[in-house]
C-alpha cells in the first residue's frame, strides 16, 4: 500500500480490483465466447465513455462527434487488416489482384496512395493514436481560441459526425462505402476470427482498458484535472489566474479523441469489420448516453454505464426492436433528470447511507479539523454537487 | 507624458478609449500607478471603472491608447501573458472555484505549471504548502483549509479570490469593489489587509465605499463618463466642488 502512487485513494485502488475481477476474470469464466465476444465489442465503447467523462463530465465540452475518432482508429485498423487479407493470390479472381475487393468492384486499379502506409503494422499503430490527436487537436485549436464552447460545440462536433459519414459513404472506391470494410481476416498471418484470437484480443482489450483508466484517472486527479472542475465553474478566473483555456480544452479532447480511437481499432480487431455506421451521429450520441448512465465524473461509471446500456440494448432490441431507440431516449431523459450522476451517483449516495459517518464529513470539514495542514488534506470529490454543463446537456440534445 | 515619468511608475495608461458600437466607455483617459500605492478608482455607475479593469487586464481590447506595465505594453497580450507579467485582477462578483476546496482554489493560483503539461504533472510540494498555509493566513482563512469554497460566506470568497491573487504575488493587483457585500468588521480588517499588502506592490482598487476609500487610498482618481474627472489626495477629492457634484452628493 506504501507504494501506491499519490493520486490514487484506497477507494480507487478497490474499484479497480473489482472491475478487474468483473471483466479479466467473472466475465470470461461465465460466458461462452460469443458472448464474452460481445462484452469486448461492448467494452471498446468503454474507452469512448472514459474519454468523454474526461472531455464532458470535467471539462464541460460535450462532443457529439466523438464516433469519428472511434471511426478513425477502426478505420485504420481494418485498413490494415484489408490489405492483408487482399494478397495477390486471394484476390487473384479480381480484375485487378492485389487491391481490397471493395475497389475492384468500383473499379479503381491501383491502390490509393493514402493507403500504401497501412501496408505497415507499425505505422497503423501510430496512426491509431496520431490520426486521432492531429485532427481532433486542429478542431480543438480551431474551436478553442475563438471560445466557442457550449451547444454551439456540440453542434458543430455532430456537424462533423455527419460529414464523415457523408464521406465515407459517398468515397465507395476508396471508404468501402456504406458497407465499410469487412471480410477482415488475420493480423500478421493469425487468424482474427478464431476462438483463441478472440479470447487473446478480448484480454488485451480489456488490459488496455484498465491502462486507460489508470492514465484517466491521473489526468482527472492532476491539477489539470481540477482546472478542468475549474474551468467549468469559473472559465473567466482560470484565464486571469494565468491559464490558456483554450489549451486546456484542446488537451483534453485530444485526450478523449486518441482514447476513442484505441477503443475503435480494438472493435475492428474484436468484431472484424468496420463501418460508417459507428462514425455518424447516432452511434456518438449513444456514447454520451453511456458516460451519462454510468455517470459524467465517474470514469469507473463510465465503463459499467457502457455495459449495462449495451446490455439492455442487446436484450431489449431482440424483442422489441422498434422501441429500443425509445428506450434509449428514456433512459437518457430519466438519467438526466432524476440521477444527473449516474450509476457512479446513485453508489456514492447508497455508500453514504451505509457509513453515516462519511456523508457528514464534507460539510463539517471546516469546522471539526482546524488546522489540518493542506498536505494532509485530500483533495475532494470535486463536482459532486455540481449541476453545471446539466443544463447545456438537455438543450444540445 | 515624459520618460522619467513612465519609468518611475508601475502602470502607465495614456489616451486609452474604448468604444461599444460608438458609445465611449472609456475616452482618452491618462492614468498612472506609481509602486506600492494604493490606487482608487471612483465615480458614478457607468463612468466605465469596470471597463478600465477588463482593458488593463485584457479581457476587452482598447479601441486606442497605450497601457505600459513597466514599460511593456500590454494591449495586444493575451490574457495569461498579461498575468504572467504580473497583473493580478480581482472580479466584482467573488468569482472562485466553487467545487474545489480551499486549498484547490489557492494551488491553482499558484505561479508555477500553468501550462497543460505543467499541470498534469504538478506536484504539491512543500514549497506550495508553506505558501498556502502562508497566503491563507494573510486572507484569515486558515481554519478553512479543507472547506468546500462554495460553502463559504460572502466575505471570505472574496478574502479567498484577494489570497488566489497573493499567491500569485503580482506587481499590480486590481481589485473590483473588494469589499461589495461585506460587514463591517470585514470591510476593517480587508483595509487592514491591503495596507499589508502593499510592502512590495501596487494596488489599483475600484470601489464605492467612501469609508473604505478613506482608510486605504493614496491616491483617488474620479471617473465620469468614461473620463477623469479629479485627481489627488482623497482630501483634494472631498473638497473639488466638481466631484461634489457629479459623485458625492450635497
Amino acid at each position: 500500500m506504501t507504494t501506491l502512487p499519490s493520486f490514487l485513494r484506497r477507494h480507487d485502488l478497490l474499484a479497480f480490483a473489482i472491475l478487474a475481477a468483473l471483466i479479466v476474470i467473472v466475465l470470461p469464466m461465465t460466458l461462452d465466447i460469443f458472448r464474452l465476444n460481445l462484452v469486448g465489442k461492448y467494452l471498446t465503447y468503454a474507452f469512448v465513455a472514459v474519454g468523454l467523462v474526461l472531455c464532458w463530465g470535467m471539462g464541460g465540452i460535450l462532443s457529439l462527434g466523438q464516433g469519428v475518432f472511434f471511426g478513425l482508429g477502426g478505420y485504420a485498423m481494418a485498413m490494415f487488416l484489408k490489405l492483408e487479407a487482399s494478397s495477390p493470390e486471394a484476390t487473384a479472381i479480381q480484375s485487378t489482384p492485389g487491391i481490397p475487393d471493395f475497389m475492384d468492384w468500383n473499379q479503381l486499379t491501383e491502390l490509393p496512395a493514402f493507403w500504401i502506409p497501412f501496408q505497415s503494422f507499425t505505422f497503423t499503430l501510430f496512426a491509431i493514436v496520431a490520426l486521432p490527436a492531429v485532427l481532433s487537436g486542429l478542431i480543438g485549436y480551431a474551436m478553442f481560441t475563438r471560445r466557442v464552447s457550449g451547444v454551439y460545440f456540440a453542434i458543430i462536433t455532430q456537424a462533423i459526425a455527419a460529414i464523415a459519414t457523408i464521406l465515407i459513404i459517398g468515397q465507395q472506391g476508396y471508404t468501402g462505402g456504406v458497407n465499410g470494410i469487412t471480410d477482415l481476416r488475420t493480423l500478421l498471418g493469425w487468424d482474427i476470427r478464431s476462438d483463441s484470437a478472440r479470447y487473446t484480443f478480448y484480454f488485451i482489450n480489456a488490459a488496455l482498458l484498465l491502462g486507460v483508466l489508470f492514465g484517466a484517472l491521473y489526468v482527472q486527479r492532476s491539477r489539470l484535472g481540477r482546472l478542468m472542475t475549474a474551468v467549468r465553474t469559473s472559465e473567466d478566473r482560470v484565464r486571469f489566474s494565468g491559464y490558456s483555456v483554450a489549451h486546456i480544452k484542446v488537451f483534453v479532447f485530444c485526450f478523449a479523441a486518441v482514447l476513442s480511437s484505441i477503443g475503435g481499432a480494438m472493435f475492428t480487431l474484436q468484431v472484424g469489420f468496420m463501418s460508417p455506421t459507428l462514425v455518424g451521429v447516432v452511434p456518438s450520441i449513444e456514447m454520451v448516453i453511456y458516460c451519462a448512465v454510468g455517470g459524467r465524473l465517474s470514469v469507473f461509471g463510465a465503463v459499467y454505464g457502457t455495459l449495462l446500456v449495451n446490455w439492455l440494448k442487446t436484450s431489449l432490441s431482440e424483442s422489441f426492436p422498434e422501441l429500443w431507440l425509445f428506450g434509449l431516449g428514456g433512459i437518457f431523459i430519466a438519467i438526466v433528470m432524476f440521477f444527473p450522476f449516474g450509476l457512479a451517483g446513485l453508489y456514492t449516495s447508497a455508500k453514504d447511507r451505509l457509513f453515516r459517518k462519511r456523508a457528514v464529513e464534507p460539510s463539517a470539514g471546516s469546522e471539526s479539523s482546524p488546522g489540518k495542514t493542506p498536505s494532509t488534506s485530500t483533495t475532494a470529490t470535486s463536482g459532486t454537487t455540481s449541476t453545471t454543463g446539466l443544463d447545456a446537456k438537455v438543450s444540445a440534445t | 507624458m515624459s520618460i522619467e515619468h513612465n519609468t518611475s511608475c508601475v502602470l502607465a495608461i495614456e489616451g486609452l478609449t474604448v468604444s461599444f458600437d460608438g458609445f465611449r466607455a472609456v475616452d482618452d483617459l491618462d492614468l498612472y500607478v506609481d509602486e506600492r500605492e494604493i490606487h482608487v478608482v471612483i465615480g458614478p455607475n457607468g463612468a466605465g471603472k469596470t471597463t478600465l479593469l477588463d482593458l488593463i487586464c485584457g479581457k476587452t481590447r482598447a479601441s486606442a491608447g497605450s497601457i505600459r506595465f513597466r514599460n511593456h505594453e500590454l494591449t495586444k497580450l493575451n490574457e495569461n501573458r498579461i498575468v504572467h507579467r504580473g497583473v493580478g485582477r480581482k472580479f466584482q462578483n467573488p468569482s472562485i472555484y466553487d467545487d474545489l476546496t480551499v486549498v484547490e482554489n489557492l494551488e491553482l493560483s499558484f505561479p508555477r505549471g500553468k501550462s497543460v503539461f505543467g499541470s498534469l504533472f504538478f506536484q504539491r510540494d512543500n514549497d506550495v504548502v508553506e505558501r498556502i498555509d502562508e497566503v491563507a493566513e494573510m486572507v484569515f482563512l486558515e481554519d478553512h483549509l479543507t472547506s468546500q469554497a462554495g460553502l463559504l460566506s460572502h466575505g471570505q470568497k472574496q478574502w479567498l479570490e484577494i489570497g488566489m491573487l497573493l499567491i500569485q504575488n503580482p506587481e499590480l493587483l486590481m481589485l473590483d469593489e473588494p469589499v461589495a457585500g461585506m460587514s463591517m468588521a470585514e470591510r476593517a480588517k480587508t483595509a487592514d489587509l491591503l495596507n499589508r499588502i502593499t510592502d512590495n506592490r501596487s494596488v489599483l482598487v475600484v470601489e464605492h465605499d467612501m469609508k473604505f476609500v478613506e482608510d486605504i487610498a493614496d491616491r483617488v482618481t474620479v471617473m465620469h463618463q468614461g473620463a477623469k474627472l479629479a485627481e489627488g489626495s482623497m482630501s483634494d477629492i472631498q473638497a473639488n466642488p466638481k466631484v461634489v457634484e457629479v459623485y458625492l452628493g450635497q
